[in-house]
């Protein structure tokens, strides 16, 4: 919680605003598919937000245009008061300042956990080698598995990778964590341990951007609920109303499908 | 004129010219690795540019072969002002035809790499160059290794072209004693057995790496 206050503190100084990210008539194509269709979303920081719908209905992408793996042709997107839209320097700021956990883990098979974590802290923001790797194992040690720092990752469950992913993405130090069905790879006996991960980090104000369909996780910590389909949000709201009183019908039919 | 006989002697001297076809190959192979990476690299890029001009290079060098790419670069240069010299022309001309080669070695293996990886790099903020330094081309380079030692043999076998344009190396060698002796069974024998000795074991290499680059692959 110190870490939220002084996040807000430094923002009052700098006299930022208070929106992680901000959307504004964003539109994609793939080609003639419309994947992003006028998507408006503010999010607040420390807010968590939740991002489901059926497969294909442009969550992740949605998620994917915050750091710029994908390119909008349409609309604006500020993140932490850097314009995206208006393209050099702050994508890289945005990046830097963005933790992303994939579906597939996306570990780097040839390095150590340890290296892994510490790679990007070296190599963008110019962090001393003993630096990095005390951080890194601060960040291993929340995430429960300082013991394996010196293992590669095939050595590691998927579990452990995914706990791996998050501390790498962690040791950036990011203002906003993006996870893209983090636990869609994982056995089910590992899915806990990944959303247990998960959850401590929105009890200590992290703001997040989780696409999941863990309905459980999403009443337990969503902020707000949002459902996609067809590259549209269609709605949004706090979890108890958006589960217990769905208004549009094709979540209506989403909800009774999942659950 | 004499007819000599095919000896002890002229068997050294022919084993004795595989040097030269080692240099040749040695030097097309550092020449071809500095240019297969810079190849590779701009076939993979995002750029248009160069990207197309290096696949034009390749399709040239693909689609010729390598005894007219040796003609070419040899009477070329003549054409250029500069003088005939069998040795410059044929590591020139050997230097980019493994520059075409293994540049598109290469683009397959870094293509080889899930683009998780490189999607990976950049959530973390690395940017181009330290992506391709610290986790692509690591990567990739574990699976070029034993396609990249396969072409080397491919190379050291196609150094035998340059003694059409008067290089002196095994072939070459192997020829001037042959027109000596006139026992060409024995000569060529002696030609094919030392290019042999030097390909089998880079053979067995590519093989014994292919094996243990797919055993160690599981991610």
């Amino acid at each position: 919680m110190t870490e939220a206050k002084a996040n807000a503190t430094v923002a009052a100084v700098r006299g930022t605003s208070d929106l992680a990210v901000h959307m504004e008539g964003v539109n994609k194509w793939y080609g003639a598919f419309h994947a992003l269709n006028n998507v408006n979303l503010e999010v607040s920081r420390g807010e968590r937000i939740v991002i489901c719908g059926p497969s294909g209905s442009g969550k992740s992408t949605l998620i994917r245009c915050i750091n710029q793996l994908e390119v909008i042709q349409q609309g604006r997107i500020v993140v932490d008061n850097h314009d995206l839209t208006a393209g050099g320097k702050n994508v890289d700021l945005v990046r830097q300042e963005t933790g992303m956990v994939f579906q597939s883990f996306n570990l780097f098979p040839h390095m150590t956990v340890l290296e892994n974590c510490t790679l990007a802290p070296m190599k963008v923001r110019g962090i001393s080698k003993v630096e990095a790797e005390k951080t890194a194992r601060r960040f291993l040690e929340r995430v429960r598995i300082p013991e394996q720092a010196e293992k590669y990752p095939a050595q590691l469950s998927g579990g452990q990778q995914q706990r791996v992913a998050i501390a790498r993405a962690l040791c950036m130090n990011p203002k906003i964590m993006l996870f893209d069905e983090p636990t869609s790879a994982l056995d089910p006996e590992m899915v806990k341990e990944v959303l247990d991960t998960m959850i401590d980090l929105a009890k200590e104000g992290m703001t997040m951007l989780c696409v999941t369909h863990e309905m459980g996780f999403a009443r337990q910590v969503a902020d707000r609920v949002i459902f996609m389909d067809r590259g549209e949000i269609l709605e949004m709201g706090p979890p108890d109303t958006f589960f217990d009183n769905p208004k549009n019908e094709r979540l209506k039919n989403f909800l009774g499908q999942i659950s | 004129m004499l007819i000599r006989p095919f000896g002890w002697n002229e068997f050294l001297i022919i084993v004795m010219a595989a040097q030269w076809t080692i240099a040749l190959s040695a030097i097309a192979f550092a020449g071809g690795g500095v240019g297969g990476l810079l190849i590779a690299l701009a076939r993979v890029s995002d750029a248009r540019w160069p990207r197309l001009l290096a696949t034009g290079f390749i399709r040239i060098f693909q689609g010729t072969p390598l005894l007219m790419q040796l003609f070419l670069v040899f009477f070329g240069m003549n054409i250029l002002g500069f003088a005939i010299n069998p040795w410059i022309a044929a590591a020139v001309a050997l230097t980019l035809h493994a520059s075409a080669f293994l540049g598109e070695i290469w683009r397959g293996c870094i293509e080889a790499i899930p683009p998780g990886q490189r999607e990976a790099a950049t959530a973390l903020g690395l940017r181009y160059v330290n992506r391709m330094r610290y986790i692509i081309l690591p990567q990739a380079s574990r699976i070029a290794v034993a396609p990249t030692v396969g072409f080397l043999v491919q190379l050291i076998k196609g150094t035998s072209l340059a003694a059409i344009i008067g290089f002196t190396e095994l072939t070459r060698q192997g020829q001037i004693i042959n027109n000596a002796t006139f026992s060409p069974f024995m000569v060529f024998g002696t030609v094919a057995a030392v290019y042999f000795v030097l390909c089998w074991p880079l053979s067995l290499l590519a093989r014994r790496m292919e094996v243990k680059f797919s055993r160690s692959t599981t991610r």
